[in-house]
C-alpha cells in the first residue's frame, strides 16, 4: 500500500494522455488534459504525507502534533489555479475553432483550408 | 497520423512511459514516510513567527509570497487572453439577447430555480467573505474565496436573465476591480520594501494568534487576491456566456476566411 498513490498518479497521467491521443472532440480533449494534471496533485500530496499526521492547521491543537508537509499543499493550490487558467484559455480557443470551422473534431482540423462553412 | 496509428503508438509507448515514471517514484520516500525537513521547519516556526494557524496560507502568502504574486499574474494574463480570444470578430454582430442551445429549445427558467438561486446568493456571498478573511486561521483564503464570490454573481444569471446580470455592473468596473486586486498585492509587497528594505517583508503588526486581525499583511493580501480572482472569474465566465447569448455571425466573411478560401497571398 505504501506505493499505491504513485501508481494512481501514473494511471491518471496515462489515462488522460490516452484521452488526448484518441479524442474526437476538442472539449473532451481539454478535459483529458485536466485529468493528466490531476496526477500532479496526487504526486504532490503523496510526497508530503505522513502516516497518522494531521493537517498543517494548528487551530486548537498542540504545535508539537505531527503534521503533513504544508509546502506541497501550497504548491497544489498553485497547480489548481494554473490548471483552471489553462482550461479557460483552451476552451476559449475551442469556441473560436468551432465558429470558424463548424467542427470540434481534431481530425477535421488537419488542414485549415477544409470545412470553412459556405 | 491517423487515429489508428496514433492509438497504436500510444499503446506501445505508454507502458514504457509508465514504467519509467514508476521507476522514478520508487526513488522517493515511501508513502506516509515524509522525511522533511522543510515542511517540519515551517510547521514549527510559522505559528510563533507569523501568528497564523493555517501554515499552508503562511507558505503561500508569506514564505512563498513572491511566487504567489507570479501565480496571481498568471491568472491575470489568462483572463486578458480569454477576453482577447473571445472578442467580437469582424464578421460578428451583437444580436438580440437570447439563451441558445444547439439542437433543442431552451426551457424558461423555472420558479424553483429562481427561488433557490436568489436565496443562495446572499449565503454564497457570506460564505465567500468568510473563506477569504479566515485564510490565515483555517483552510481557505483569497483564491478559494474569490471563486466562491464569483459563483454568487453567476447564481444571479442562473436565477434570472442575462440582462439582470449585465445590469448589475459595467465591464469597466470588473476590469478595474481585477487590476486593483493585482496592484494591491504588489503595493503590499512594496510596503515591506519601503519600510524594511525587503520586498514582501511583513511590516504590519502580527496581532493575536487565532484572531481574524492577525498574521500581519496576510489577510490584506488575501482580500486583494479575492478581489482579483473574483472579478477575473466573473469576467471569464461572462465572456463565455456572451459568446452563446449575444454574439451572432453577421453572414459576412471575415478577412481571415477570405484568405483561407483564396489561399495565402504570395
Amino acid at each position: 500500500m505504501t506505493f499505491l498513490p504513485y501508481v494512481v498518479a501514473v494511471w491518471l497521467f496515462l489515462a488522460g494522455l490516452y484521452g488526448i491521443v484518441t479524442s474526437r472532440n476538442l472539449v473532451h480533449q481539454v478535459v483529458c488534459l485536466s485529468v493528466v494534471q490531476t496526477s500532479t496533485y496526487v504526486v504532490l500530496l503523496a510526497v508530503g504525507y505522513r502516516t497518522n499526521a494531521t493537517a498543517p492547521v494548528f487551530a486548537g491543537i498542540a504545535l508539537t502534533r505531527p503534521a503533513v508537509d504544508p509546502i506541497v499543499q501550497a504548491l497544489s493550490l498553485t497547480d489548481v489555479v494554473v490548471g483552471a487558467t489553462v482550461s479557460a484559455l483552451l476552451l476559449a480557443i475551442v469556441v473560436q475553432v468551432h465558429k470558424r470551422t463548424g467542427s470540434l473534431d481534431p481530425e477535421d482540423l488537419r488542414d485549415v483550408n477544409q470545412r470553412i462553412p459556405q | 497520423m491517423t487515429l489508428r496509428t496514433r492509438r497504436f503508438v500510444f499503446l506501445v509507448m505508454a507502458p514504457i512511459l509508465g514504467a519509467v515514471l514508476l521507476w522514478a517514484f520508487a526513488g522517493l520516500p515511501r508513502f506516509g514516510h515524509y522525511r522533511g525537513p522543510y515542511g517540519d521547519i515551517l510547521n514549527a516556526v510559522s505559528v510563533p513567527e507569523r501568528h497564523v494557524t493555517d501554515v499552508v496560507t503562511a507558505v503561500n502568502f508569506d514564505y512563498r509570497g513572491f511566487d504567489t504574486l507570479g501565480e496571481e499574474f498568471i491568472f491575470f494574463a489568462a483572463v486578458i487572453g480569454v477576453v482577447l480570444i473571445l472578442r467580437e470578430q469582424s464578421d460578428e454582430r451583437l444580436g438580440h439577447i437570447e439563451d441558445f442551445a444547439s439542437g433543442r429549445a431552451v426551457p424558461p427558467t423555472s420558479d424553483a430555480v429562481r427561488v433557490l438561486g436568489l436565496g443562495l446568493v446572499p449565503l454564497t456571498v457570506l460564505f465567500g467573505i468568510d473563506v477569504v478573511v479566515h485564510g490565515q486561521l483555517t483552510p481557505g483564503g483569497g483564491f478559494q474565496g474569490g471563486v466562491v464570490l464569483a459563483t454568487a454573481v453567476l447564481l444571479i444569471y442562473l436565477a434570472g436573465e442575462y440582462d439582470d446580470l449585465h445590469g448589475l455592473y459595467q465591464e469597466a468596473t470588473l476590469e478595474r476591480a481585477e487590476a486593483f486586486g493585482a496592484a494591491a498585492y504588489v503595493a503590499l509587497g512594496l510596503l515591506g520594501l519601503g519600510l524594511d528594505g525587503a520586498f514582501m517583508k511583513n511590516v504590519l503588526p502580527l496581532g493575536h494568534t487565532g484572531s481574524v486581525w492577525s498574521a500581519g499583511a496576510i489577510p490584506l493580501i488575501n482580500i486583494a487576491v479575492a478581489v482579483e480572482i473574483g472579478a477575473g472569474l466573473v469576467m471569464l465566465l461572462t465572456n463565455f456566456l456572451h459568446q452563446t447569448i449575444v454574439v451572432r455571425p453577421d453572414g459576412r466573411r471575415s478577412p481571415l476566411e477570405r484568405v483561407l478560401r483564396q489561399g495565402r497571398p504570395t
